[in-house]
């Protein structure tokens, strides 16, 4: 155990050639090339970046970007709580296999789930031609941009919920139902509290991957501008055009989100450990 | 006190017990398994098996013919040297990264712990984006590249470099927790009885941290080889040049030509499968996750 604050002697070889390479390999494949899209967008004219990040076209592509995103995440709150739920409360006949597919989105390419869930959910595919009667058009609307984006981020929820479900006590669970409780209060007042900061984290985890997304959106979405046009899609379009200084805005908007994603996800961390403390 | 003494009576008794299962309970057990079961098997198992299926639309002769493409078997190489370079690269780094941060206290290691993670944040078009504003020709470099004839962008190096960054965060987020948790003794148990610094790496840390290490390493290797967004803006879709197995899916996706489009996709999937099957061995060895 190492003592706080207490300067212990390292014996270990080869900390300033692995922190120097670290810092160096670092500099140069991640901090080079996004200072240079900050420094791009910064070059701009001010009135021209605030111009583009406001046009109408971007601002209904941040709409559905962020809709679609959020709407895909709560539903793999939901979803997502009630699979981690079933592998850790309840045992049924393929519980491991289940287990092990639900990483299948982390390992699939994004392009093959996008075209993939495009057949299935086209007007003519397996089950899109159950919900087309209906009325529900899936494949090229904001529906199908929604399900690609619950599928990609499906893996984050269920990932941080697990754990969490599983450090739930049971004697405490027990000692409530003996007393009186009823299972349903038991679950309002001991799970939900315990798997909170878990279900927030996965669920920004899994928003944070949906708004970036771009290669399993492209295929199912239709592309329209103003309709079914994602940022990181609006991005590309303008690289083609060689506007790169109108890529870089965009650019920017985007990494700002993933800069405070990153934020919202480390404080939900600390909170989750804080709170696993005190209830220790 | 006059206990139950019919079997009847027991199993009354018991049922009102903690934990044990009644009509209600099981009744919502099968529900909420149901519902998880039919969400995981429209929106991951459908799709799966329709990439299988479309693939072998027209029997396995047109299958393997897709193969016989040129411009495919391109793709496939081009996939298989981004991987051979991006891979061990980022590999070596996840081990420096975590053998410093792991192994020593410095200020500002959080900070790097961060930064690492950064990519993984990005969006995989932005992660394009950067190497286009750097090395195109209005980049940083572009000027210069161009007078001496080097491409960057639209070729292999920009591919391996969006590759990269894109996969970068994943040996040494695999490796830094493990090596975290594992403590120092050992290696300094070594170096102090006169073992040399290779020799304590090779033969104590190493043996060590090595499930984290496959893990690391086909996590990182289905990632640099299923890379679309962040190919897709460096590469500039030379069709047989500079498009990737993903790239070459969209392209012969565009064109109608399901049936290649689904031969090369059911790969990758198979890519993916192998990738899963080998995590789970590794983690049936005893390796858990941090």
């Amino acid at each position: 155990m190492k003592m706080v604050g207490q300067k212990e002697p390292n014996v270990l070889p080869g900390f300033g050639i692995t922190l120097g390479f670290t810092t160096f390999f670092l500099c140069a494949i991640v901090l080079l090339p996004l200072s240079a899209l900050v420094l791009k967008a910064a070059g701009m004219d001010f009135a021209r970046f605030v111009d583009v990040i406001t046009s109408p076209r971007a601002l209904a592509s941040y709409r559905l970007s962020f809709g679609a995103s959020m709407l895909a995440a709560s539903m793999n709150m939901v979803f997502g709580f009630g699979i981690a739920w079933s592998l850790v409360r309840y045992d049924f006949p393929g519980r491991k296999f289940v287990d092990a597919i639900i990483d299948m989105p982390f390992a699939l390419p994004t392009a093959v789930s996008g075209i993939a869930l495009t057949t299935v959910f086209a007007a003519n595919g397996w089950i899109g031609q159950y919900l087309e009667p209906m009325g529900i058009k899936v494949a090229y609307t904001w529906i199908g941009i929604t399900v690609a984006l619950t599928l990609i981020g499906m893996p984050f929820v269920v990932r941080t919920v697990q754990p969490a479900l599983a450090e739930v006590n049971r004697d405490l669970e027990d000692a409530a139902e003996t007393l009186g409780a009823g299972r349903f209060y038991v679950f309002r007042r001991i799970i939900v509290p315990t798997v909170l900061p878990a279900l927030l984290t996965g669920f920004t985890l899994a928003f944070a991957r949906a708004v970036g997304e771009y290669g399993s959106v492209i295929f199912i979405a239709g592309n329209m501008p103003m309709k079914t046009e994602i940022t990181p899609l609006l991005i590309v379009i303008r690289l083609e055009e060689f506007d790169y200084a109108g890529a870089a805005a965009l650019g920017v908007v985007m990494l700002s989100i993933s800069f405070v994603m990153l934020l919202a996800i480390n404080l939900l961390q600390v909170w989750g450990r804080k709170r696993l403390m005190v209830s220790r | 006190m006059a206990g139950p003494n019919t079997s009847e009576a027991i199993a009354a008794e018991l049922a009102t017990r903690p934990g044990h299962a009644n009509k209600r309970s099981t009744l919502i057990r099968w529900l909420v398994i149901g519902v998880s079961m039919t969400f995981l098997g429209a929106l991951l198992a459908a799709p799966l098996a329709a990439v299988f299926a479309t693939a072998l639309h027209s029997g396995w002769a047109a299958y393997f013919q897709s193969f016989a493409d040129p411009d495919t078997r391109a793709a496939i190489r081009l996939t298989l040297t981004t991987a051979a370079v991006v891979v061990p690269l980022n590999t070596l780094f996840g081990i420096t990264a975590a053998w410093c941060i792991a192994k020593f206290e410095f200020k500002g290691k959080s900070f790097l712990i961060t930064l690492i993670d950064l990519p993984l944040a990005v969006s995989p078009v932005v992660s394009g984006l950067i190497y286009v504003l750097l090395f195109g020709l209005n980049g940083w470099f572009g000027a210069w590249l161009q007078e001496h004839e080097i491409s960057i962008v639209y070729a292999l190096p920009g591919i391996i470099l969006a590759t990269m960054f894109v996969t970068f965060p994943y040996v040494a987020r695999e490796l830094i927790p493990l090596m975290q948790q594992l403590g120092n003794d050992e290696e300094e148990a070594a170096i102090t009885l006169g073992a040399g610094g290779w020799f304590t790496f090779f033969h104590v840390t190493l043996p060590r941290i090595r499930w984290g290490l496959v893990y690391g390493v086909i996590l990182c290797n289905a990632r640099a080889m299923g890379e679309f967004g962040a190919v897709s803006v460096v590469s500039g879709n030379i069709r047989g040049l500079t498009t990737t197995m993903p790239l070459h899916i969209e392209i012969l996706y565009n064109e109608y030509n399901f049936v290649g489009a689904f031969a090369v996709a059911s790969m990758l999937s198979m890519l993916a499968v192998v990738t899963l099957v080998i995590k789970t061995l590794v983690e049936r060895s005893g390796y858990r996750r941090r």
